[in-house]
């Protein structure tokens, strides 16, 4: 299951290059909604079966897999928008930069002390690589819609850290935290829709009224 | 004792959602308001037992926070009845609902003490507030609130992975893994320090975003600035706080793990960026309420800074938290009562503010010499004591800076507030129908008075729980 878990984990840093290298809206959508299945099996691959697991497994499936994505979808279909317009860094220098900050990953990782039964994972690397890559998404891009996705691949970097730590985390919290980034994003996808009534757009970088003269 | 804290609010947020009368639903909120300052006070008095499995407990810490934010909860929930009969034209259930809500988080972060949850109730507290900078509907507030909403949740986020790290500083030491804050503590010695290093830096990221230390404070003069009066009150004066709790609790783990002097020395410089950004965008300011937002800059770096001195400097931090709530709660309230007399909160348009209102002129005017920390107000006595703290320890670079920002904020702010209080007001301005009423004017006058009989009187019982605040805070040998 190790190895299988490692390629779905590279699927995952794969899917990564995708998001930072894409201008499409809506295939940067499908690639972040096929990262949330990944991450739903992804449990299945390192722990033992408990009921608590498939119901994780299929909350995490419809949340990231569907729900999430149609919400995006909805609001790129009712701003007539499909790509992303003049990021603030090109394509080529975005995904650069995520090259460099995958290799960053793996390198901080390795000095890392790990349990010896995590040793051989690519958890660690893989979690930081996805955080920094959403972290990258988020800054470069204009679309308020490109800046979900940046915060969604974000949350995703997140949660595969936090799959090293079943036990530690109470199913209460973990519960919690899925349902805080479920509204979040929620509440995001209404601001969104207010945006595109008020500018008529989602570009964000019309949002310049306030600001230090 | 903890469920009846916490359900209060979650019943009055129901009811508000359910009752159709607009003038009735600021009543109701501030009817489960009071009702939560009551259990506050109660619990206050009679400590409740920890709870099984010792995911509650209510420390001296948590106290001072909760009690700042539940008094000035009640105060602006009081301010809304007035507040509102202004604003007919907009539907106050949101605003009302999400407020008792938000409340309800509030509490959740002040009395648990298992990390995680925290977390959770801390991130509901951002998701919260967003509908209700929103309240304006329209292209200024939607700006505010994107970027609030964007910055604060990628800050929580980096949070989470703070504690993630923490957990997994728990496995890798083979002790039980958790993230209950007495076990962390108890088992600090064993954790590895690697991940424990990593976790602290996230977590004073994530944690100062939301607080609003420079540079992560971006969002923050425009959320004041749009957000209407009491938002704002609520924002720079109880949400701010919670993550400084947030903060405190990373604190008391790095004093139980020894990385200390790491923590203090990032604490000390954001800290001090923090007032020196505030004090440069201060002055000439032309928005009075982004003016609050950088005054809001300035105290979380006060706050910070004092924690990083620590020893005594750490009680002024403590006591810093009410003063700083409550004084901000008396600004924010009357800037919002200027705004609806004249329309506009350009200082350009706003002058001659006590002859047109001389009540809320006089607050506002009154809350800026007590936040510059004049005596005889409370924020003297904390922004004293860190002062002096500073100096005592030979810190004196660190105190040079923080008396020349405090010099300055003060210059900045005096030059936009006093032309908008003195002088005569212009002749083109619009005239509005608001009025000074008991309502508006009441809450940020009791709040004023607090802080002033804070200023010249602690009293006892406050005293010993600041005192064993600090005390939990203590760096040891």
């Amino acid at each position: 299951m190790i190895t299988l878990a490692d390629q779905l984990l590279v699927l995952v840093l794969l899917i990564n290059f995708i998001s930072l290298g894409t201008g499409r809206l809506i295939f940067a959508i499908r690639a972040v909604a096929v990262q949330g299945v990944i991450l739903g099996i992804l449990p299945g691959m390192i722990h033992s079966f408990s009921w608590h697991l498939v119901g994780i497994t299929v909350v995490i499936i419809i949340v990231k897999g569907f729900i999430i994505p149609r919400l995006l979808g909805r609001a790129v279909h009712s701003a007539e928008i499909k790509r992303e317009v003049e990021p603030f860094l090109g394509y080529v220098p975005t995904l650069l930069l995520g090259a460099i900050f995958t290799a960053f990953s793996f390198g901080f990782s390795g000095s890392l002390p790990m349990l010896p039964e995590h040793q051989n994972y690519m958890f660690v690397p893989a979690s930081i690589a996805t955080l920094m890559t959403g972290f990258l998404v988020l800054t470069t891009r204009r679309k308020a819609i490109s800046q979900v996705i940046g915060y969604l691949i974000l949350e995703n970097g997140i949660f595969i850290f936090g799959l090293l730590l079943a036990g530690a985390m109470p199913v209460m919290v973990e519960a919690g935290a899925l349902l805080d980034l479920l509204v979040g994003t929620f509440v995001m996808g209404i601001v969104m829709n207010q945006i595109n009534r008020e500018f008529s757009s989602l570009d964000t970088s019309l949002l310049t009224s306030l600001k230090e003269e | 004792m903890f469920a009846v804290l916490i359900l209060i609010p979650l019943i009055g947020a129901a009811a508000t959602w359910l009752i159709p009368s607009e003038g009735l639903r600021p009543k109701i909120l501030a009817l489960f308001s009071s009702f939560h300052l009551a259990v506050t006070i109660r619990m206050l008095l009679v400590t409740p037992p920890e709870s099984a499995g010792r995911w509650f407990h209510f420390d001296a810490l948590g106290k001072i926070v909760l009690l700042s934010t539940s008094v000035l909860f009640l105060a602006c929930a009081v301010y809304s009845i007035g507040y509102f009969y202004y604003r007919q034209e907009r539907s106050n259930r949101l605003l009302c609902m999400w407020l008792l809500v938000c409340l309800s988080a509030a509490s959740l972060v002040t009395i648990t003490h298992h990390l995680g949850l925290m977390w959770v109730a801390l991130e509901t507290t951002t998701i919260c507030m967003a509908p209700l900078i929103y309240f304006n509907r329209n292209a200024r507030s939607i700006e505010a609130t994107w970027k609030y909403l964007l910055i604060c949740s990628v800050g929580v986020a980096l949070a989470l992975i703070g504690l993630y790290f923490l957990a997994y500083a728990t496995i890798v030491a083979k002790v039980e893994p958790t993230l209950l804050l007495d076990d962390l503590i108890t088992g600090a010695g064993k954790l590895s320090s690697g991940w424990v290093h990593g976790a602290f830096v996230f977590l004073l990221v994530g944690f100062g975003t939301k607080m609003g230390l420079a540079p992560l404070h971006t969002w923050k003069p425009d959320a004041y600035g749009e957000a209407p009066g009491l938002v704002g009150a609520l924002l720079s004066g109880g949400l701010v706080n919670l993550a400084f709790l947030a903060l405190l609790r990373v604190y008391q783990l790095c004093v139980a793990t020894r990385e200390i002097a790491f923590f203090q020395d990032a604490l000390v410089v954001m800290g001090l960026i923090s007032m020196v950004v505030a004090a440069v965008f201060m002055a000439r300011q032309a928005d009075f309420k982004r003016m609050l937002a950088y005054s809001s800059v300035e105290h979380v770096g006060i706050m910070a800074v004092a924690l990083g001195l620590g020893g005594k400097a750490v009680f002024g931090a403590l006591f810093h938290i009410l003063a700083n709530g409550l004084t901000k709660g008396v600004l924010f309230l009357s800037s919002g009562n200027i705004h609806r007399s004249y329309n506009s909160k350009s200082t350009e348009q706003v002058r001659g503010a006590l002859r047109r209102l001389p009540w809320s002129g006089g607050l506002f005017l009154a809350g800026f010499i007590a936040i510059t920390g004049s005596p005889p107000f409370a924020p003297f006595i904390s922004e004293f004591t860190i002062i002096s703290t500073a100096f005592i320890q030979g810190r004196m670079l660190v105190g040079a800076i923080f008396l020349t920002s405090l010099a300055i904020i003060f210059i900045g702010m005096a030059m936009t507030v006093l032309p908008m209080v003195m002088g005569e007001v212009p002749a083109e301005s619009e005239s509005t129908s608001y009025r000074d009423s008991i309502g508006t004017v009441g809450p940020p006058l009791v709040l004023l008075l607090l802080v002033l009989v804070l200023g010249v009187w602690i009293p006892e019982p406050l005293l010993g729980l600041l005192r064993d605040g600090a005390q939990l805070l203590e760096v040891k040998p």
